[in-house]
């Protein structure tokens, strides 16, 4: 060791800290797969965070390894270490480095969230809506005519401000299709104005430009897919947004991320991405059908696990004009 | 309070007392900051164990993807119990009530606190507080999570919700009184002869901390006082069917809750500046970095907030505004951790418990650190925001972080409160359990909620089992790590070795009386004639003192 340069060790230590950071940046696999648009803009971003945190955090374990093992006190030394109290350009440029990296990762991640839509929510309220048709509907969106809920008047009077909006190829346009979302306690109601079909899934074309409206109907809830990462809560009065394409056929989970309640861990549903033919024959065949309606994507066992009452099963069903027939 | 009109640099006159506290003492409305330091630090590590256990239940229950272990309501119940006593009654008491009450006024030179009456009324809030949490079991205990967002907090077990509010505005009430008493004593009371850029660091900490708690927690009081009247008096303060906006609660818990972040690490950052020197046998490295960054972290953690509310009704701007400041928070930060590593080179360290834990706190907050600073870009918080990846995160800081930080100063200071030494052996072991149950524990939850798991959840979808499991085992390691830690104070309070007035040859004041320190910590005034981290360092003449000032 005496032998070699410093400065060649510290070259080293670079390359390799510079080659481990880019490897477990790339191939960390700690993010499931890819199934939206934005998904891959959220993934690069955190890939880039990853590599240059797995820089840091190598720079300074080593250090930190390096310098107890090198400084421990041998058996019998008596004394103190090197008296210094500080230097001065080390000390900037350890505050200026930071500093430039995460002035960089913030103007990063505003171009970021720009391309996901994110400076965009209540977008669509500039182009004439898709009219909702079936009753649900007003709970979360505009006509509300039919109803006297008080919440229902609240979240009418607004369209939603909040969320992940059109990015920027679809900004100004109206979206292929809207879904009303209702979050409660403990299940996700996806309703569809143009078609009046009310499901407990939410079932959607690959590669369309896609808006949901997303309310509560009783206490928080949040709206994540994981697969598609992206998020919002659903909250009582305050109407919120999410639009995105989804890029990949497949079934999805619907997770509930925000505390509302014991079963809270068990309000899960799913997402089933089609493609455009296979959507279009769901869609008909649930138009078609009017069945006995139930509440959907709640089995009996939930339903008197959860305690939900015979009252609220009564009116879901008086909103609920048709179901999905696959569930239950 | 008599004591205020006193001049304050005159010797305070505490009412008659005998020549030592009895055992009894401690058990009653006690003036001495030494006394109350201790029953801070008793009281907190007790609810620490309560918390403690119910984060075992919970992660029994979360062994298997069922809700098999304990009814849901309960386990909510512990979910928010957990984090309010280790936050309200553990972490923020032990370290600012506990650390701050016994060493603030020793390491100024001071006889005791500027106003040694509100400071034991502001300890003897807690017990009460405490016991109210509790008893909130006897109605279903609160289970809307420490946050207790409305309306789910408004409609659930509301009896124990509302002990829940009463209790915290008693603890924020508890803060408020105590953070004034130290500025107070900070500003006016250390010996004339200590210049400002000799006070320790950590009294630096605790006026950072004390005036960011003067700023924030009024605010929770008044959110959380409105909540209270929501439930129990027909308000509609955060009831959107009647007016109400349930996403002002978030921004008026917020408020104070992400600067209670701070308020649980920088008083644990001015432990590590006090503990690393003393062990590295070094001077600190950088200390007006030190002391600044504590103030500009209290500057710039007021203006944070909105990043736990990302996916919330939060419109565009806000997102971005709270991202870039909360980026910003990293570099104060950064600065500290940098500087502690700095302070390591060229030492010659002891590697003692105190030591261990410090430098165990260093590598597991630096990964906390950095998890943060993803978390706080929307972009990525979006996805990862209350998943477990959260979880893994706060547990870094606040386990790997605030715990290690108050272990390592037990470790450091026992011997000034209690004149015995900790048992090196059993605190090594304890160091060793701990850390690897905190890395079992935590590490993998960074996967889990990447890859889908939200948290507060009794029941999960099954493909996370393994890694459940795994975290599962790492808590009963970390369960198990408190025995021996048990058993070394138990032992060591009563036999451990005599240690001694300085067992660490440290050159903060507190080490120049004796151990454990008299009741009104000194006979003569001590005279600051060296800094507190002069380790090392042969000072110069009283000439070149003054060029230094001059440089300030």
């Amino acid at each position: 060791m005496e032998q070699i340069p410093a400065s060649i060790w510290t070259l080293t230590a670079g390359v390799v800290v510079t080659l481990i950071s880019f490897w477990v940046g790339h191939h960390h696999g700690l993010l499931p797969e890819q199934a939206s648009e934005q998904a891959p803009l959220v993934d690069n971003f955190f890939d880039i965070m990853l590599t240059i945190g797995t820089a840091l955090f190598l720079v300074v374990q080593g250090a930190i390894i390096l310098f107890v093992i090198r400084y421990r006190r041998r058996a019998g030394e008596e004394g103190d270490g090197l008296p210094v109290e500080g230097n001065l350009p080390l000390e900037a440029f350890w505050t200026a480095i930071p500093a430039l990296i995460v002035i960089f990762l913030g103007i990063y991640s505003v171009d970021i969230f720009q391309r996901m839509g994110g400076l965009n929510p209540g977008d669509h309220a500039m182009h004439s809506r898709h009219a909702p048709k079936s009753g649900m509907a007003v709970v979360a969106q505009a006509s509300s005519k039919t109803t006297s809920d008080a919440a229902a008047l609240l979240a009418a009077a607004q369209t939603p401000e909040i969320g992940i909006g059109a990015s920027p190829d679809v900004q100004g346009k109206a979206p292929d299709l809207v879904v009303d979302v209702m979050g409660m306690q403990y299940a996700w109601i996806f309703t569809y104005p143009d078609s009046g079909i009310v499901a407990g899934e939410l079932h959607i074309p690959v590669g369309k430009d896609v808006q949901l409206n997303i309310s509560a109907r009783d206490v928080i809830h949040s709206f994540w897919v994981p697969q598609f990462r992206l998020k919002q809560d659903a909250i009582p009065g305050v109407p919120t947004e999410l639009r995105f394409k989804a890029t990949k056929v497949g079934t999805y989970p619907v997770v509930c991320a925000e505390l509302c309640g014991g079963y809270h861990g068990a309000m899960r549903t799913q997402v089933i991405v089609h493609t455009p033919e296979d959507f279009e024959r769901w869609r008909h065949q649930n138009q078609a059908i009017a069945t006995a309606p139930v509440i959907p994507s709640l089995s009996d066992r939930h339903i008197q696990q959860m305690g939900i009452t015979p009252q609220l099963v009564a009116q879901v069903e008086a909103m609920t004009h048709h179901h999905s027939p696959e569930k239950l | 309070m008599a004591q205020a009109q006193l001049p304050l640099d005159t010797p305070l006159s505490l009412p008659e007392h005998p020549k030592a506290w009895k055992w009894y003492d401690y058990f009653t409305f006690n003036v001495d900051h030494k006394v109350i330091g201790i029953q801070y630090l008793v009281t907190a590590f007790i609810f620490y164990l309560i918390g403690g256990l119910m984060a075992v239940a919970m992660r029994t229950e979360l062994a298997t993807a069922d809700s098999d272990f304990l009814d849901p309501n309960l386990y909510n119940a512990f979910l928010t119990n957990h984090g309010t006593i280790m936050i309200f009654l553990w972490v923020v008491p032990a370290a600012i009530g506990g650390f701050g009450n016994y060493l603030v006024p020793l390491m100024i030179g001071a006889r005791d606190m500027a106003f040694p009456r509100l400071n034991a009324l502001a300890f003897w809030l807690n017990p009460p507080a405490g016991a109210l949490l509790l008893a909130s079991f006897l109605f279903g205990g609160a289970q809307a999570g420490w946050t207790s967002y409305p309306p789910l907090s408004t409609i659930t077990a509301t009896t124990a919700q509302s002990m829940w509010i009463l209790a915290i505005v008693l603890v924020g009430t508890s803060s408020i009184l105590g953070s004034v008493n130290f500025i107070v004593t900070i500003w006016k009371m250390k010996v004339p002869s200590m210049r400002w850029n000799q006070l320790p660091l950590f009294c630096w900490a605790m006026l950072a901390t004390s005036l960011l708690a003067l700023v924030s927690t009024p605010v929770l009081a008044a959110g959380l006082i409105l909540l209270l009247f929501d439930i129990n008096f027909g308000t509609s303060f955060y009831k959107p069917d009647a007016g109400g906006n349930v996403v002002i609660y978030q921004h008026l818990f917020w408020f104070y809750s992400h600067p209670a972040v701070y308020l649980m690490i920088l008083p644990i950052f001015g432990i590590m500046s006090e503990v690393i020197p003393v062990h590295a046998r070094k001077p600190i490295f950088g200390y007006q970095a030190i002391a600044y960054s504590s103030l500009a972290i209290c500057c710039v953690g007021l203006f944070v907030w909105v990043h736990h509310m990302f996916t919330s009704g939060t419109p565009p701007w806000m997102r971005m505004f709270f991202t870039i400041s909360t980026l910003i928070v990293a570099v104060p930060t950064g600065v500290k951790i940098f500087s502690w590593v700095a302070t390591l080179w060229g030492g010659k360290i002891r590697l003692n418990s105190a030591m261990l834990f410090a430098i165990g706190l260093l590598s597991m907050f630096v990964l906390g650190g950095l998890s943060g600073v993803t978390l706080g870009t929307a972009p990525v918080d979006i996805h990862v925001h209350d998943t477990y990846y959260v979880v893994a995160h706060f547990h870094y800081v606040l386990f790997g972080g605030s715990v290690f930080g108050l272990y390592a100063g037990i470790y450091h200071w026992f011997p000034k409160m209690t004149g015995r030494l900790l048992d090196e052996r059993l605190g090594i072991l304890h160091f060793v359990l701990t850390f690897i149950g905190t890395n079992l524990t935590f590490l993998p939850m960074h996967e889990l909620g990447l890859k889908g798991m939200p948290r507060r959840v009794a029941m999960y979808d099954p493909q996370f089992e393994p890694v459940n499991l795994i975290c599962t085992i790492g808590a009963f390691v970390l369960a198990f790590s408190i025995i021996p830690f048990l058993i070394n104070i138990i032992w060591s309070w009563n036999r451990g070795k005599v240690a001694g007035d300085n067992p660490w040859g440290g050159l903060s004041l507190e080490w120049a009386t004796s151990s454990p320190p008299p009741i009104e910590n000194w006979e003569v005034l001590p005279v600051v004639t060296k800094g507190p981290y002069d380790y090392g360092i042969e000072r110069r003449q009283e000439s070149t003192d003054e060029d230094r000032d001059e440089e300030e």
